[in-house]
């Protein structure tokens, strides 16, 4: 066996995506299936899980120091990269897929890859929609704003009104948790919670599925290793939509 | 291979389903998870140390995996008091709180919180990789004898793990048993670093962390025996047991029981497949291995 020390890659380009989210391409290609992550090494300052929005790069939010720093970065500078990691999502042959803001990032990857039949993508605002063109270009997109600036005034849970759930075979949602749990609640009370996957983001340190800080209630599952891709029927009697745990395990209230 | 005969075991003061026990700082952060571990086949686990206040750990990287190793520096992360939540659920379950402080009070401290809601206490004076805290103690076999002997008045079961890091670990383990240890648990990690030739520097946030895994076995297996001719309490075997073989190798040592951890690592149902092999209603029993080596 080999020593899996952290693959250092350079950034080819940095795009900015959103007021608060750039894409950073870097020089090697992973393979991997949509909705696995990878551990980002800012060197000199921290590591975050990231899920990979195309074999050769991530889609990152501003959020903490980590991803603050990564903001400061230009071409050039290097990141470790571990992974891929975790479970992506199931494939099915006509799939729904429900994005809200960043959540929208390995979500990319499946509606490239031809399965995704319809794409509903939310955020706050037109500005914070990611992905709308390269999405456009794979599969039929349904848009819905907070403040109804582009498609539906509304949130994505009204866009699955309009739609008829029984014609996907799957449904792969990813974004914020209180969006994702109001989607879940949505879709269980038409009858097809079945064929939801979600995809959780929770603190995490090893990302290899021993230190339990990714560990959710009440299976126990770890996130970096079981999911971080879980199905609606385990996740709708679990701590989803309601808490998580910090780097100390303390919990927050979502 | 030798078998053992299966069935419930008392180790320094805590009975156990079986010989193999979950090592703290593993899969140990919510009582969720440590279900799951006792619910796949632990005899026993042992939660994440628990210290004085609640702490976030180091920053990343805090692990490398290094062939069949494990190099790691978590830092003690910890919800500390609230962490009585996380287990008061396990009821009477086999759950060994592991418990670390800056000082014999403070160990007394922690220990307090989880009065009637653990069957034993691991004290963690050998993490090697948090300043003040862990091994900075652990090397000191006076601050080891007192904070053992404060823990270990509240009459709960008392265990010492050890840190391999020493020049001589009996010198640490005969400690542990003048403050009324009641079992010793060796070894902790062994402390190592990796530097990134690529990026020219250390792998850790941490800079030094610890490494577990099959590479340190023979060393725990080496500890194991010194202790078992220079202590009398009972001593559990840690240290990169993957396998029956390895359980069994231990026991020989002298080990009456065995922690596993980085092994999860492969395989999250480790603690079945090692009970299959080790088991057999014809098997022998354990008193008939433990410290054979020694004869």
């Amino acid at each position: 066996m080999n020593d899996q020390l952290p693959v250092k890659v350079s950034l080819t380009e940095i795009q900015k995506e959103t007021p608060s989210v750039k894409t950073f391409y870097f020089d090697q290609e992973f393979t991997f299936e949509p909705g696995q992550f990878v551990m980002v090494w800012v060197p000199g300052v921290d590591e975050i899980p990231m899920a990979l929005s195309s074999a050769n790069s991530i889609t990152v939010q501003k959020a903490g120091d980590a991803t603050g720093a990564m903001f400061d970065l230009s071409a050039g500078a290097v990141l470790g990269i571990r992974g891929p990691l975790g479970k992506g999502f199931t494939r099915g042959e006509k799939m729904l897929a429900i994005a809200g803001g960043v959540g929208a990032s390995p979500l990319l990857p499946l509606a490239r890859s031809d399965c995704v039949m319809t794409m509903l993508l939310g955020a706050r605002t037109e500005k914070e929609l990611l992905f709308v063109d390269q999405l456009d270009e794979s599969t039929d997109v349904m848009i819905a704003t907070d403040d109804g600036s582009l498609g539906q005034r509304g949130f994505v849970t009204d866009l699955i009104r309009d739609i008829s759930l029984a014609a996907y075979d799957r449904i792969a949602v990813c974004g914020p948790e209180p969006m994702m749990r109001a989607v879940l609640a949505m879709i269980d009370g038409l009858g097809f919670a079945s064929r939801t996957e979600f995809s959780l983001h929770r603190y995490m340190k090893c990302g290899i599925g021993i230190c339990g800080s990714c560990c959710i209630d009440p299976d126990g599952l770890r996130v970096c290793r079981d999911g971080p891709v879980f199905s609606g029927e385990l996740l709708k009697k679990s701590e989803f939509g309601h808490y998580t745990r910090g780097a100390s395990g303390t919990k927050k209230n979502i | 291979m030798v078998e053992l005969k299966p069935g419930a075991v008392t180790v320094g003061g805590v009975t156990l389903d079986n010989h193999l026990l979950l090592a703290a700082g593993v899969l140990g952060t919510t009582g969720a998870s440590l279900s799951r571990m006792l619910a796949r086949g632990a005899g026993g686990v042992v939660t994440k140390s628990i210290g004085p206040q609640p702490k976030d750990g180091h920053a990343g990287p805090c692990v490398a995996v290094l062939g069949e190793g494990i190099l790691n520096a978590m830092g003690l992360p910890n919800p500390s008091h609230e962490f009585t939540g996380e287990i008061s659920a396990l009821g009477n379950k086999p759950v060994i709180v592991s418990i670390y402080g800056g000082n014999p009070a403070e160990f007394a401290e922690v220990a307090r919180w989880f009065k009637g809601m653990t069957a034993g206490f691991e004290l963690n004076l050998s993490c090697p990789h948090a300043e003040g805290y862990g091994a900075a103690i652990g090397i000191d076999p006076d601050l080891v004898e007192k904070c053992t002997r404060e823990v270990r008045a509240l009459g709960i079961p008392t265990w010492v793990k050890l840190t391999p890091n020493v020049t001589d670990i009996t010198a640490i383990g005969k400690a542990a048993e003048r403050g009324g240890a009641t079992a010793i648990v060796a070894i902790n990690t062994v402390k190592a670093m990796r530097i990134s030739t690529e990026f020219r520097r250390p792998v850790l946030g941490n800079r030094y962390g610890g490494l577990s895994g099959n590479p340190i076995f023979s060393i725990a297996v080496r500890c194991v025996y010194e202790l078992y001719e220079a202590c009398t309490i009972p001593i559990i075997g840690c240290g990169g047991i993957s396998t029956a073989d390895n359980v069994i190798e231990m026991m020989m040592a002298g080990a009456c029981a065995v922690e596993i951890g980085s092994a999860v690592q492969q395989d999250i149902g480790i603690f079945e497949t090692i009970k299959n092999d080790l088991y057999a209603k014809k098997g022998i029993l354990p008193e008939e291995i433990i410290g054979c080596a020694h004869e």
